[in-house]
């Protein structure tokens, strides 16, 4: 349960070149384990997004280490690091980022058909998603004919039905009311309890980064602190 | 993958109908307009052609008026006479056959039926020379010309319309009491026929069809000496308005062509320095009259056929323009979920190929159909080219795949999280 999935060390991100050059990250070092559930916590431009981006590999670090499981994910080009995204990790966006027209079964397919499985396996296993996620009534719904959360519910379901092993959350109540911020962060707890799901979450609220088991706070590029409770 | 590609393209068109249809629409107006014009460019060229080719391969023409072509003037210009075509007929060598022709529009009667046609007074070599063809009958033969017969031979659009689906030959026609006269290069007949009188119908012509020239098949046909005598009386001795010659077989058309100038502007008179009041000319020359005027015709229509090219192109890059924005968004989307760049651009590619090819197929069945049927609305042949279909196809599919796969090119190339921020 303990076993280490993540080690990040010496992680530098630098914008720009020369004079407007900005740096973003000044040195990470971490280390998050199987099954953890971790919020990044920080104020706007400390830099917890950018770290956020390099550990889900939507973005490489200018400098230093990132081991994934043993992948040195430095190293990768953008379709190995598409194809590590593929297979392991899934993403939840504030902004929800589904597909328009296109309804709650389809959005959740996508992931299966980059995998290339035929239309019945990814039919059940969307399903199975959406009725996870508590929709397994909206399945032909598109975003426009859901509610916010409900949009969120089928992005969880989209980010979970390749069975990933780490969850990246950027934000994802960030667009939501209290009350289903509630329920959404009630779903990724179960999804980490039951299904040992690695959930890496940012968020600048408390109560919501109060899910959490470990919660790390991002100032100026470098890890303040960081708190475990058991 | 390519399997992928197609399925996820293909649901991507079916979700996204109206930038389809819009895309799809502008490949068809490029795709339609092209070949509608070009095709229809070349069968007026070659209902030219055709007409041309039915006036006879040596025939060689004498009018009276100044200058040539779209200027020409016939203002005041002298007729010509039974004299000049006797000089011609003994002084030039290498003409095989002639005949003077005096026009007039005169009204025509058969019963209840009246109307107004060109009715033509000839010899009997005026069939070979202008290569008329017989349907029905007899044509007019040298003791008709002598005795100035009341005899004539009629046009198929004569005939359909005097005589309907009766049979004319044999039958009478009251001819006479014209208004104006259609003989555009006669001066001497644009007096009213002073007299009408009946003309047995003797044969009917096989049709020529329409041309640029009118419709030679409204046209009744009776012996020069008839006309003079019973229709338009001689109130002048220069009464023909044109002379019609066939060349012999392998004579030198340009060589003819200087030896009748030179003796008609002797004939009428005319000093070294004076420009000729009467034009000489044979069908080659007629030919590249009527092609520079069709080639200019042609022209304008391509460049018209541009525009439309243009249009539908604009209007397909303004579509995906529009539609850039949420396109950027999937791609970042398909990029975060693991899709590879080469699978989102293959994806768009399959997209911009299929709606192309859509739009091509819908235009040039849509340019058919077009062409088919203003083909007849206009009377030329319909000329189905394949080239310029191809040409039309490929132009506008092309324009369609650059447009509707450039935009992708550039957001796959993005990071997935600019992707997805793109506002």
């Amino acid at each position: 349960m303990s076993r280490p999935l993540i080690k990040l060390h010496g992680i530098t991100k630098t914008y720009g070149r020369s004079d407007t050059a900005f740096q973003a990250l000044r040195g990470i070092d971490l280390v998050v384990n199987q099954g953890d559930f971790v919020a990044v916590m920080g104020p706007s431009g400390s830099g917890k997004s950018t770290l956020m981006n390099l550990l889900g590999c939507l973005d490489t670090p200018t400098t230093g280490r990132y081991l994934y499981e043993d992948l040195a994910v430095e190293s990768l080009n953008a379709d190995q690091r598409s194809l590590l995204r593929r297979h392991a990790l899934g993403f939840i966006f504030q902004g929800f980022n589904l597909l328009a027209r296109t309804s709650a079964l389809e959005n959740v397919e996508l992931p299966l058909i980059y995998r290339g499985m035929t239309r019945a396996e990814r039919h059940q296993l969307a399903r199975e998603a959406l009725s996870t996620v508590g929709l397994s009534t909206k399945f032909s719904n598109t975003p426009a004919e859901l509610s916010g959360g409900q949009q969120q519910r089928v992005a969880i379901a989209r980010a979970i039905v390749t069975s990933p092993s780490t969850l990246f959350a950027d934000e994802p109540t960030g667009n939501l009311d209290s009350h289903t911020t509630g329920e959404i962060m009630s779903l990724l707890v179960r999804l980490n309890a039951e299904r040992g799901i690695t959930i890496l979450l940012v968020t600048h609220e408390d109560h919501v980064a109060a899910y959490a088991r470990r919660t790390i706070h991002v100032r100026d590029g470098l890890i303040a602190t960081d708190h475990s409770r058991n | 993958m390519l399997g992928n590609a197609f399925h996820i393209a293909l649901r991507e068109i079916r979700r996204n109908l109206m930038r389809a249809f819009l895309t799809v629409l502008g490949v068809i107006i490029g795709v339609a307009a092209v070949i509608t014009m070009v095709t229809l460019g070349q069968g007026t060229t070659q209902a030219v052609k055709n007409q041309i080719s039915s006036l006879g391969s040596n025939l060689v023409m004498l009018r009276p008026g100044m200058g040539f072509g779209p200027r020409a003037s016939s203002a005041g210009v002298p007729n010509f006479t039974q004299s000049d075509v006797e000089a011609l007929t003994s002084q030039i060598d290498g003409i095989a056959a002639i005949a003077p022709v005096s026009s007039s529009s005169l009204s025509t009667i058969y019963r209840q039926n009246a109307r107004s046609t060109s009715v033509t007074g000839t010899h009997p070599a005026y069939f070979g020379i202008n290569n008329w063809k017989l349907a029905s009958g007899r044509l007019l033969d040298e003791s008709d010309l002598q005795t100035g017969a009341a005899v004539c031979v009629i046009g198929d659009t004569a005939k359909t319309e005097l005589f309907g689906s009766e049979d004319p030959i044999g039958k009478l026609i009251r001819i006479g009491k014209a208004a104006t006269s259609t003989s555009s290069s006669s001066s001497a007949s644009k007096s009213e026929s002073p007299y009408s009188s009946s003309f047995q119908v003797v044969g009917v012509l096989a049709p020529k069809g329409q041309s640029g020239m009118g419709n030679q098949d409204d046209t009744i046909i009776v012996p020069i000496s008839a006309l003079q005598r019973r229709l338009t009386g001689r109130t002048s001795s220069r009464d023909i308005s044109q002379i019609t010659i066939s060349a012999e077989d392998g004579a030198d058309s340009t060589r003819l062509i200087a030896d009748i100038t030179s003796l008609m502007r002797s004939r009428r008179n005319l000093d070294r320095n004076e420009d000729s009041d009467f034009n000489v000319f044979d069908t080659r020359q007629i030919a590249e009259t009527l092609s520079s005027s069709t080639k200019m015709m042609t022209t304008l229509l391509a460049a018209v056929a541009g525009v439309s090219l243009l249009v539908g192109g604009i209007g397909i890059m303004n579509i995906m323009l529009v539609s850039v924005t949420e396109r950027t968004r999937e791609i970042g989307i398909r990029l975060a979920i693991g899709a590879r760049a080469r699978e989102v651009l293959l994806q768009f590619l399959v997209e911009a190929i299929t709606l192309s090819c859509i739009g091509g197929i819908a235009g040039i069945l849509i340019a058919f159909g077009l062409c088919y049927a203003l083909s007849r609305v206009i009377q030329v042949p319909f000329l189905f080219d394949l080239r310029i279909n191809l040409i039309a196809f490929f132009f506008s599919a092309a324009i369609g795949i650059v447009f509707g796969f450039a935009p992708a090119r550039r957001a796959a190339a993005l990071d997935p999280i600019d992707a997805l921020r793109h506002e």
